[in-house]
């Protein structure tokens, strides 16, 4: 099919794009770990309160990182107007967006995998014991943040103040997925298998809400 | 212009009668006392800017797919002014909050969701108006409508996931059952606020279709009166 053929060569041209330099994926990760740091000499917990707390901050990084990653996504494209391009070259617009969330899902996912090690020690939580559990989440919980996130990040390239207009925007649409994937987390860390289950069901309901309703109405966000 | 004047007139009434209905009709209620009565102007105005809130999206719908300018203006004008009721419903909601919980915030389900709305709308708002060239109205229609779905998703996550500790008592509430006395000063007040948001969006909707044409006919006479645009025509340009 003409869509996943489409998509497979785009991706590869994003990974290409970012793998030659790494910016991105350099900064998110430093991003992160300042913004760890930070949270905690900000609240100074104990063992157990950041067994509490500790996923929530993990996720808010996450969410904060992200908002800053998505925003070269399509402003990229702009510099030699790329987009244009990228437009003729696929019938079907739905694959430009595919293949860079697919893009900014594997970024989100590769930082959060190195950030892990340093949360884990920082704030003294078991990742090991449920980690299959704990990357499900992750790739769960990325994957609703990337789509949302590259939907916005093709509005907000079109708006002037777009670098602040991309958190902004992007922010209050995640509340779903910070509720949601900081609880199970939480649950993780503590061994709660009731909230389990039925929280990564949630973050794919999610996922498939927002990448339909990107596939409906994606192409009213590259229009020229 | 005389149907906006009578249904201005129907909404004005109905606001004074929903006005003596919540304050004169309406039983007092038992343990809250006066501050009860704020739950007539609290629910009346959410659910009025619920109302315009879902015009908001049906018209970004209509404004993808028919592509003429009024449905985003009707967008813009149901946002701003549901935005405008839910404002009202958030100071109104910790009014009556303070002295019944004792708090004046809690991130119970409702709440959280109406404070999330708020912002999804302010952002709406805000992407229309820093919007730079002639996109701006399909993608602010693209993100109005990707607010409006997430907005129950929101619920049901605070819903199922942030409400551990007991839920506050609605007194007075449809959940925790309605006395029947005060059922009328809810519905007049009902009707009013949606009369009232109503005519406000179609008041909204009429200036800006009216800005819009008079700068039309500003860009006209502007081209008419250019000597240049004279010149050029001769010349076969135009």
């Amino acid at each position: 099919m003409s869509l996943f053929s489409n998509t497979a060569v785009l991706l590869s041209k994003e990974l290409r794009t970012e793998f030659r330099s790494r910016e991105l994926l350099t900064t998110t990760v430093v991003f992160i770990l300042v913004v760890l740091i930070l949270f905690s000499f900000a609240i100074s917990p104990t063992t157990e309160e950041s067994r509490e707390f500790g996923p929530g901050l993990l996720w808010l990084a996450i969410l904060f990182a992200a908002s800053l990653m998505l925003q070269p996504c399509f402003l990229r494209e702009q510099t030699n107007d790329t987009l244009s391009s990228l437009r003729l070259a696929v019938s079907d617009p739905f694959s430009i967006f595919l293949a860079k969330l697919i893009a900014n899902t594997l970024f989100l996912l590769l930082t959060e995998l190195i950030m892990l090690p340093f949360f884990a020690i920082f704030y003294n939580v078991p990742v090991l014991p449920e980690f299959h559990w704990l990357l499900l989440v992750l790739l769960l919980g990325s994957l609703g943040i990337s789509i949302a996130g590259t939907a916005l990040s093709a509005i907000s390239a079109q708006a002037r103040m777009r670098e602040l207009l991309l958190p902004l925007l992007l922010l209050p649409l995640l509340t779903p997925v910070l509720v949601v994937s900081a609880t199970v987390t939480v649950g993780l860390f503590e061994r709660e298998p009731i909230v389990k289950g039925k929280g990564i069901a949630f973050l794919a309901v999610f996922d498939v809400v927002f990448l339909t309703a990107l596939w409906l109405f994606g192409e009213y966000l590259l229009e020229e | 212009m005389t149907k906006r004047i009578i249904l201005g007139a129907v909404a004005i009434l109905l606001v004074i009668v929903a006005a003596y209905a919540s304050f004169f009709i309406a039983p007092q209620e038992r343990t809250m006392g006066l501050i009860q009565r704020i739950f007539y102007f609290h629910a009346a105005t959410a659910w009025a800017g619920e109302m315009t809130f879902f015009v908001c999206f049906l018209a970004n719908l209509l404004y993808v797919w028919k592509r003429q300018p009024k449905y985003d203006w009707l967008g813009v004008s149901s946002a701003e002014v549901g935005l405008a009721c839910i404002t009202v419903v958030l100071i109104t909601g910790p009014i009556w909050a303070h002295p019944v919980w004792g708090i004046w915030w809690t991130w119970d389900a409702r709440l959280t969701t109406a404070l999330i709305l708020f912002l999804i709308y302010v952002s709406y708002l805000m992407l229309r108006r820093f919007g730079e060239g002639d996109q701006t109205p399909t993608i602010a229609a693209a993100f109005a409508i990707f607010g409006f779905i997430d907005v129950p998703i929101v619920y049901m996550s605070i819903r199922w996931w942030r409400t551990q500790h007991p839920q506050p008592v609605i007194g007075g509430g449809p959940n925790s059952g309605l006395d029947p006395h005060m059922r009328p000063a809810l519905y007049t007040n009902l009707l009013a606020f949606m009369c009232l948001a109503a005519l406000v969006v179609w008041f909204r909707y009429s200036v800006a279709m009216a800005e819009r044409r008079a700068e039309d006919e500003a860009a006209q006479r502007a081209l008419a009166e250019n000597p240049l645009s004279g010149k050029l025509e001769s010349q076969g340009v135009r």
